[in-house]
């Protein structure tokens, strides 16, 4: 809420600078979002008399004018402004000032003629459109006719107040009032609110129960539900100083009676509604559920379709308005209005919430009904406003108030125990500080005995309904910087990772190492790409009920796929060599009410994992570099379990000849390999490789127990062995071959060369290894190392039809 | 002329062409003539035979001195010569030591994750442990348990991704404050828990605004814990994360599953508090939400709130690095374009 300063100390006599209340009320209240002058920016900007114009020679439009500005000689000034009227007052920028958006105002010729200034609009001094009054929205503002010539003009405007502009959070409504913020500056600087109440004089004959009545048949729409009639009112522009309350708190003023209700809406924080009593459909006031489809034309000229679950004030059963939310055009009070029925309600926060919400019509009024009202002071202000309207509109008030409905104003009382108190706010607090505290906040206070003090909080304060509710009053007003500052008691908690979390972390920590960087992209994503790369495919992913983009419906089954549109983002900004992983849930629907979800690792890997370098040769990633990093990254973890490497065919997004399958002893634990290269043109990404892991299966994996392995002190013999094999024989095979039958002194076994082509028969590859034997406890032998080499070889020749070369 | 002089000559003529060689080779050379069997000076001592007894060994003293002499040249000329040498191949291997050294792969930790880390670590250094909840949640965990019922208007603060009228995406990381709750056993001591995690909203994304964000979710409940422990604690977290040199202030706010609810500010960094467009000219950032956790969270989790009592807090390391490095569009996050990824290293 926009609050004046000005306003505020009508009602405190205040001694701080508005700076300073602001920054006490952030700390105790509500939040600031802005603390400003109107007139902030502006300079050199005075009141003016038009004494002379006449029109300019070269322009069909423009006047020259001479402008008494309260020096010796007039001024003489160029203006476009239709409604430039000789006599009148007006806003002069002078040579040399500041208007809005830091435009300054410079001396100069307009098509020939010398101007030495400018004649303002409200909008070219800072008011906004939505805030200008309609009257002069086109033209020049005319300042009232005692202004001063020469004088700044920003006093005159209200421009010199100072704004604290409050962030209200939803519990507190009554900050959403003069009245509100009054009471809580008044608690929290221990000062006596001067806040006064217009009482009405009714002048009128008529009862007004005899000109309207009010039937509410639910009372859940509309717990409180009131009446006036003001009758024989004549409809004309507000005084200055009602239209300076309203434009500095952003709204704009329309006409007397309208700016009364506002004006009693920012007073009290109650909205008021006004109809023009002739031109409604009858007399007899209701409120009800809209129908299905119902249609109704609000005062902004808008068609409105209503739902069943809208509320509407009717007439006669015919909707007036969209209650709470925005009047209707049909009964709207205009120029021609000498009757005005005035409304003063509450209705159900959750109702106006969600009307205005759906219809997008937001308003000073729906935002006070769905935040609450004060109950108690729903007749103080309709009477306000009704003796307010009979001051600057005239008419008559009728007799009488015609009450639909009315929610008990009544006060509650909550027990607290001081021990309680300090005990939750970690203080030592007495209970003459509690007192004090319900003393300035003008709650009634009863202190039982040492512990036990009961408290009557009034309806103003409708948030309140708990102890702990008081606790955060007893904070706030004592003043959070005055509580201690401890950390709680040393306990004996442990605390620390889990083992499942340390895994994870050394699992980021580990690829980092080798070169990935990581990522973390999206979990909602499209149907297609939810489904692909899934290491055990899931039909269908868990989908969103209510999507907002068509890019992000279903929930994730893999991490590759976000990561190939990461690698897409970067290759299409000229970013060409990407190496991410990315660690984080995937979500597998398996008939539960939630989905399954597993942490998985993957990777995605294009270009070079290296950039082009002077010194190394170029290395465009490749199945191998990715394998490399997987099983270096799987040997890092420490499973006990064997890790094979199996060929897979059956993955529609990956490469059929380039992909395998990851098992631990057997298990499906995940995938490796080249992107299938239609699915890389989907993606519009070059030759990327990719693994997947699931992260849950290696986690419950057994590990490997940090235990020491003595060095063994006698030397090791070395053999190499080149075999030339048919192309379908794998080096998975061959390793098998040589592990089975290598014997007890085999230590390793270290592929060092993979040749086929040229030189070599077609249909035949050669490999070679190097096979490593040594004795824990002797010297071996030739002898030894012979006979156990023969025997590999011999294996090798009968099993695989190796020729040894 | 005397033996003695013709062996001073040999040394000066030795003397003189080691000095003048240039090589090894010719080093060598001299050695094997000067001092070999053959050479001039036993050829000079075969003259012994024709001089004096007395004289003898005076000559023969001379002739080692003459051939330590030569010996010692040689060795020094050697010396040098093999210096000179490996200092020619030396120069010969120069490299330009301002050419750029091979690039190491290298990965980088998420700047998010980075935050996440930080401030878990931080947490767990205080005792605490990491609770990780499931992104996608049952309701009654993500809003009614928190004190959020039904048509609350914080749910319409938090426009939610339904999936089944039961289920849905995690608004915020506080379900776990609920699981948490049920599942601790009080006999064993207070509940310290930090739960960091992805959560979602129904939102457009656009610079502010991201459908997919991350909170850090954090809870003491005991039978002793205050709000001057929560003070204390969120002055910790901020002032680790910020630097020790900014102020803390609390202020009121409202959450519906705490009360008294609290915002944590921390001077604005980038003006020190004058006022600048980063901190809205209020000299303060917020960067914590927090409060004492609601007698009826706590007894909808079956903790009884008159034996027992705490604080929660969250916070948001999309925020967080936002402020702390200036990064103006939230989505920077989610594309993971490497040139942003890089910037972030992990000093912290
Ligand atoms: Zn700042």
């Amino acid at each position: 809420m926009k609050v004046s300063y000005q306003w505020l100390k009508e009602y405190l006599d205040l001694d701080v600078a508005p700076r300073e209340l602001a920054e006490k009320i952030a700390r105790t209240s509500v939040d600031i979002n802005d603390v400003y002058q109107p007139a902030d920016g502006l300079k050199k900007i005075v009141v003016g008399k038009v004494v002379a114009m006449q029109d300019h020679p070269n322009s069909d439009h423009l006047h020259i004018c001479q402008v008494d500005v309260g020096e010796e000689q007039p001024i003489q000034v160029v203006c476009g402004a239709p409604n430039v009227t000789t006599g009148k007052k007006v806003i002069v920028a002078l040579n040399g000032a500041r208007i809005a958006d830091n435009v300054k105002i410079k001396r100069g010729k307009i098509r020939g003629v010398e101007s030495n200034g400018m004649l303002c609009a409200l909008q070219e001094i800072g008011f906004s459109d939505k805030i200008a009054p309609k009257d002069y929205s086109a033209g020049l503002y005319f300042l009232p006719d005692d202004a001063k010539e020469g004088e700044p003009v920003f006093g005159y405007l209200g421009m010199d107040d100072t704004i604290i502009d409050t962030d209200v959070t939803p519990n507190r409504g009554d900050m959403l009032s003069m009245y509100g913020n009054v009471n809580d500056i008044a608690a929290f600087y221990g000062l006596q609110s001067h806040f006064k109440e217009l009482p009405v004089e009714e002048n009128g004959t008529e009862n007004t129960g005899d000109l309207v009545s009010a039937k509410i048949d639910d009372h859940k729409i509309a717990p409180t539900y009131k009446l006036r009639v003001i009758k024989g009112v004549k409809i004309a522009d507000s005084p200055l100083w009602l239209q300076i309350r309203l434009w500095n708190a952003g709204i704009r003023p329309v006409n007397n009676v309208v700016d009364v209700t506002n004006y009693i809406l920012l007073k009290y924080g109650q909205p008021l509604h006004s109809y023009d009593y002739d031109r409604l459909p009858g007399h007899d006031f209701g409120v009800r559920h809209a129908k299905e489809d119902e249609k109704f034309t609000t005062l902004d000229g808008d068609e409105q379709t209503l739902k069943a679950n809208d509320i509407l004030v009717t007439v006669d059963n015919q909707p007036v308005a969209l209650a709470g939310t925005m009047g209707g055009e049909g009964t709207a009070v205009s120029d021609q209005t000498t009757t005005v029925a005035l409304e003063a309600a509450i209705f159900d926060p959750v109702m106006v919430r969600k009307q205005a919400r759906r219809l997008d019509l937001h308003s000073e009024s729906s935002m006070r009904f769905e935040r609450g009202i004060n109950p108690a002071t729903v007749e103080t202000a309709l009477n306000e406003a009704a003796e307010l309207i009979k001051e600057l509109a005239g008419g008559q008030v009728t007799k009488g108030i015609v009450t639909g409905s009315e929610k008990s104003a009544a006060d509650k009382q909550i027990t607290l125990s001081l021990a309680k108190v300090n005990h939750v706010l970690g203080t030592d607090l007495q209970m003459a500080d509690v007192e004090d505290v319900f003393s300035r906040l003008r709650f009634a206070a009863d202190v039982k005995d040492d512990d036990q003090i009961e408290v009557t909080v009034p309806a103003r304060r409708w948030d309140i309904f708990v102890a702990a509710d008081l606790y955060e009053e007893i904070a706030r007003i004592y003043g959070y910087d005055n509580l201690p500052s401890t950390l709680p008691v040393m306990t004996r908690n442990r605390g620390g990772l889990t083992p499942r979390q340390r895994f994870i972390r050394a699992s980021r920590h580990d690829l980092e190492g080798m070169g990935l960087t990581q990522a973390i992209s999206y979990s909602l994503t499209t149907v297609d790409k939810a489904k692909q790369f899934q290491i055990d495919p899931v039909a269908e992913p868990m989908k969103l009920d209510f999507p907002m983009s068509s890019d992000h419906v279903a929930t994730r089954m893999s991490i590759i796929s976000g990561l190939l549109i990461d690698i897409a983002y970067n290759v299409s900004r000229n970013v060409n060599n990407v190496a991410l992983y990315e660690e984080g849930r995937v979500f597998l629907p398996k008939g539960g009410e939630r989905p399954e979800e597993q942490e998985h690792l993957a990777g995605a890997i294009t270009g070079q994992m290296l950039a082009n370098d002077w010194h190394t040769e170029d290395r465009p990633v490749d199945f191998f570099q990715v394998k490399g990093i997987v099983e270096r990254y799987l040997h890092n973890m420490g499973l006990t379990g064997k890790v094979t490497y199996v060929a897979d065919q059956s993955r529609r997004e990956m490469h059929p000849g380039r992909t395998a399958n990851i098992l631990l002893d057997g298990q499906l634990v995940g995938f490796l390999g080249q992107v299938h290269p239609s699915t890389a043109k989907v993606y519009k990404i070059p030759a990327t490789y990719v693994f997947e892991l699931n992260l849950e299966s290696l986690i419950a994996a057994p590990k490997v127990a940090n235990e020491y392995h003595p060095i063994s002190k006698y030397p090791s013999i070395t053999r190499d062995i080149a075999l030339l094999v048919d192309d379908d024989i794998t080096n998975a095979m061959v390793m098998d071959v040589i592990n089975k039958r290598g014997g007890a002194f085999l230590k390793d076994v270290h592929l060092f060369d993979v040749y086929s082509g040229l030189h070599l028969p077609k249909g035949k590859k050669s490999l070679a290894y190097t096979l490593t034997y040594q004795d824990d406890n002797d010297t071996l032998t030739e002898d030894q190392v012979n006979a156990a080499f023969d025997k590999v070889t011999k294996s090798l020749t009968d099993t695989l039809g190796a020729e040894i070369r | 002329m005397g033996l003695k002089e013709k062996l001073a000559d040999l040394r000066q003529q030795g003397l003189q062409e080691i000095e003048n060689s240039q090589d090894l080779k010719k080093i060598n050379e001299i050695r094997v003539k000067m001092l070999g069997k053959k050479g001039p000076i036993t050829n000079v001592l075969r003259g012994m035979r024709d001089i004096s007894v007395e004289e003898r060994p005076k000559v023969g003293q001379f002739a080692n001195q003459v051939r330590d002499d030569l010996k010692t040249a040689i060795e020094e000329k050697r010396a040098a010569l093999e210096q000179a040498a490996l200092d020619a191949e030396l120069a010969a291997e120069t490299v330009d030591v301002t050419l750029p050294g091979s690039p190491v792969a290298q990965g980088q930790p998420h700047v998010i994750q980075q935050i996440i880390d930080q401030v878990v670590d931080l947490f767990v250094s205080m005792g605490y442990e990491v609770a990780v909840g499931d992104e996608v949640e049952q309701e009654v965990y993500n809003f009614e348990k928190l004190n959020l019922p039904k048509d609350h208007p914080a749910r319409d603060m938090q426009d939610t991704f339904y999936v089944t009228p039961s289920v849905l995406m995690r608004t915020q990381t506080s379900p776990m404050q609920a699981r948490m709750l049920e599942k601790h056993d009080f006999s064993q001591g207070p509940l310290k828990m930090i739960s960091p995690g992805k959560v979602y909203r129904r939102d457009t994304d656009d610079a502010t605004h991201s459908h997919q964000f991350n909170q850090i979710e954090g809870m003491v409940v005991g039978k002793h814990i205050t709000m001057a422990d929560l003070k204390g604690t969120l002055e910790t977290v901020a002032q680790a994360l910020f630097g020790d040199k900014l102020d803390v202030r609390l202020r009121p706010s409202y959450f519906p599953f705490t009360e008294p609810s609290v915002e944590a500010d921390i001077t604005c960094f980038n003006c020190m508090g004058k006022g600048c467009a980063i901190c809205k000219h209020t000299g303060w950032i917020e960067v914590l939400g927090a409060g004492m956790v609601h007698p009826n969270v706590l007894k909808m989790s079956g903790v009884d709130p008159e034996e027992y009592g705490g604080f929660a807090f969250g916070l948001g390391p999309d925020r967080f690095a936002m402020l702390k490095y200036g990064v103006d569009d939230i989505r920077n996050f989610y594309q993971n374009d490497v040139r942003f990824l890089n910037q972030f290293d992990e000093k912290g």
